[in-house]
């Protein structure tokens, strides 16, 4: 463990003020001319699971992939943990949507796992014994330590996301960006993934996740982020995954799911404790 | 003296061949996995006015000059392609087939242009079209040696970032390696290539030493170290055995001869290889089909034996004569009795005088797999809430793929019940014996 960075991030009670994880300032980003966000302004707190909620085309995954600056924004900047991205890269843990690579790619589950250190070792350095270890213990945290040697065209879809989430706990970051964790995995794979992220965060680490099931938000996280182009509303899933900015966010996309989320909200104000993944509410399935 | 001369010859195309199967073939594989293969067919294309305006320019066919202008014109040809992808809103295909064909275009008038100077010196230019190993000469080799070498080191020295390039570029990019420059680098190495095959197989059959060797590779291992390595030795291979052949049979080309060996190489592996070749899941095919025939054999075996005698093992101790056999499968004798023929042999059934009779391994299996059916009838009646007659087609497709850890998992979760929805006993585990 890299026990400086640790240190430097993680501050008591006495300690300074905890800093942002994220602060993003005047944000606005186009592909050739089509604008894609325009002017989000947001800071969003340590230590908490974010989920970034919005409709197709919202500029859900631009926005994540700005932050870690992939893409280069028209105006504004954005700062992780007070510093901007190149000198807290080493701090910052990616999982891409899982349909973004060629899972017939000539590798195995524990060489797609081993691609979280690159970025410790550098250039030309090759990954040692010790980073295959580490690799087979992050395989191991999310279950499928069995199937590190397996071909990753032949992992279930769960599976193969799995593998991506253990890729980025070898980066042994302080924040987590993932795009679209939960999409496609199956209920047990949904659950893995989640008390993972509920550990992360135990561990005082930060989560920012794309999320695209409103059924789960207000279960699964504590912040939530509502983006469509422009940022509709951040903040405390208690105070603002609200109908009112949902409606604003989905527009009239929202029919369908409306009273399905007033009954979470519903369900979920009778039972405070984030902890405990409730089941869903009755009359649900 | 005539021989002296023919051997020097064969040993420069035997070394100048192999040397370009082997660079081809492990730089291939990343054109290959980055699904660029035509990208390199291209800027071979492209590199031929470079070769001609190499020429113009110093009227000498040392290779250096004709070398470093296809060297420019490749990379040239891969910038205009950046640029019309980047800039227009053609997509890469059309910007790929637009630089191999006007650069080719330009290429053929220059190089006819050239055919009518009066120099003396220009024949044997146009060899670059389809190449001519047997001209290759010393200094050519030498070029050609330092060449190849800087792309192998330089691909062992970026393994690791091409790695990443190849499978997940914005990770990579995430990370801090500068994906685009890698990009660039890995293009470069690409020219690179094509320079050191434009004598031996010309601009126009370039493509297959980068394709060929790298696509076979694949077929044959799961891992990228392996399948560089493996493509290298298969693009030797195919070009030192072009090479011979041509050297020994009168009047063959040589590039030609190699890429036919190649492409030989490429559909065998496509066949054969395990895991990955047509043979192979053909096989695989078939012993699913077999495996299924055989399942709902003994199912059929089994749910006759359980009419006679109400359940108890006499009812299986009895021959099933064919004639019902066949009633209850619907089958034609000869599909039948093949199928049995495979169950006896795995001493399954046995053949008996009226008809067959289940083994008491066959009496296992077969319990098995009836158990199988109807666990899953009842969970999809109980849990899924589908009517009883609903159910028994679902599990006759699922009784062939459960796993024993998932029908333990469903008997669980039902908990363990006795009967399935028709009210027929659900076949216990451990009863086999008498």
């Amino acid at each position: 463990m890299n026990s400086e960075v640790a240190e430097a991030v993680s501050t008591g009670p006495g300690g300074r003020e905890r800093e942002p994880a994220v602060e993003v300032h005047d944000l606005t980003v186009a592909y050739h001319t089509q604008p894609v966000l325009w002017d989000v302004d947001l800071v969003l707190p340590e230590g908490e699971l974010i989920a970034i909620v919005g409709p197709n085309g919202a500029g859900k995954s631009t926005f994540l992939k700005t932050i870690l600056g992939l893409i280069d924004p028209i105006t504004g900047w954005v700062k992780i943990c007070g510093a901007g991205y190149r000198r807290r890269r080493s701090w910052v843990a990616y999982v891409p949507q899982r349909e973004s690579v060629d899972w017939d790619f000539p590798t195995s589950a524990v060489d797609v796992v081993t691609m979280g250190i690159y970025g410790r070792l550098g250039w030309f350095r090759r990954p040692r014994k010790h980073d295959r270890e580490l690799a087979l213990e992050c395989l191991d945290k999310v279950g499928i330590a069995d199937l590190a040697d397996r071909q990753i065209s032949q992992l279930s879809g769960g599976q193969q996301q799995r593998v991506f989430l253990a890729r980025a706990l070898a980066q042994q970051a302080q924040i987590y960006f993932m795009d679209e964790p939960f999409a496609g995995v199956d209920a047990t794979t949904e659950r893995a993934i989640l008390s993972l992220l509920q550990e992360l965060r135990n561990q005082g680490k930060t989560v920012v996740a794309v999320h695209h099931d409103l059924h789960t938000v207000a279960e699964y996280f504590d912040h939530v982020v509502l983006l469509n182009m422009r940022l509709v509303a951040a903040g405390p899933i208690r105070e603002t995954f609200t109908e009112e900015n949902l409606q604003r966010t989905y527009g009239g996309k929202l029919t369908v799911l409306t009273q399905a989320t007033e009954d979470l909200l519903r369900a979920r104000a009778g039972d405070p404790s984030l902890q405990q993944p409730t089941g869903p509410p009755p009359g649900q399935s | 003296m005539l021989g002296l001369e023919l051997s020097f010859t064969a040993r420069n195309v035997l070394l100048g061949a192999t040397l370009l199967g082997v660079v081809g073939g492990v730089m291939g594989c990343f054109a290959f996995l980055r699904r660029q293969s035509l990208l390199g067919d291209a800027l071979a294309h492209a590199a031929l006015p470079g070769v001609c305006v190499g020429f113009l320019l110093t009227q000498s066919k040392s290779p250096l000059p004709l070398f470093a202008g296809a060297l420019v014109a490749g990379l040239l040809g891969s910038l205009v392609i950046l640029l019309v992808v980047r800039f227009s809103r053609l997509k890469e295909d059309t910007a790929i087939g637009m630089v191999l064909s006007v650069f080719f275009g330009i290429g053929i008038v220059l190089l006819t242009y050239i055919q009518k100077l009066p120099l003396g010196n220009q024949s044997g230019l146009d060899k670059y079209l389809f190449g001519q190993a047997a001209t290759l000469m010393p200094r050519d080799l030498a070029v050609m040696a330092v060449l190849g070498l800087l792309v192998i080191s330089t691909i062992v020295l970026f393994f690791k970032e091409f790695k990443i390039l190849c499978f997940d570029p914005e990770f990579g990019a995430s990370l801090g390696f500068p994906m685009r420059r890698l990009e660039v680098l890995l293009t470069l190495l690409l020219v690179i290539v094509v320079v050191v095959g434009l004598q031996t197989v010309g601009v126009i059959l370039i493509v297959a030493a980068l394709v060929m060797p790298a696509a076979s590779a694949r077929q044959w291992t799961e891992s990228l170290a392996v399948m560089l390595w493996l493509a290298g030795l298969l693009g030797g291979a195919a070009g030192a055995a072009g090479a011979m052949i041509s050297a020994t049979v009168e009047r063959l080309p040589t590039g030609p001869v190699i890429v036919l060996i190649s492409s030989s190489l490429l559909v065998l592996s496509l066949l054969l290889a395990p895991g990955r070749g047509l043979l192979w899941s053909f096989i695989k095919d078939r012993r699913l089909v077999h495996r299924i025939q055989r399942e709902n054999l003994l199912k059929d075996l089994y749910v006759i034996g359980e009419r006679a005698e109400g359940g108890s093992w006499s009812g299986w101790e009895q021959p099933v004569p064919w004639p019902m056999l066949m009633g209850v499968r619907g089958q034609s004798s000869p599909q039948l009795s093949r199928v049995a023929r495979r169950c006896r042999r795995r001493n399954l059934l046995s053949r008996e005088k009226d008809g067959v009779r289940l083994t008491e391994d066959g009496l296992r299996a077969a319990r098995g797999i009836v158990r199988k059916h109807r666990l899953w009838e009842l969970y999809l009646t109980r849990r899924l809430e589908l009517a009883a007659d609903h159910v028994h087609r679902d599990a006759d497709a699922m009784e062939h793929t459960l796993t024993d850890d998932a029908v333990a998992f469903l008997e669980e979760k039902l908990g363990f019940p006795t009967l399935d929805p028709h009210g027929q006993p659900i076949p216990a585990l451990e009863e086999a014996s008498r």
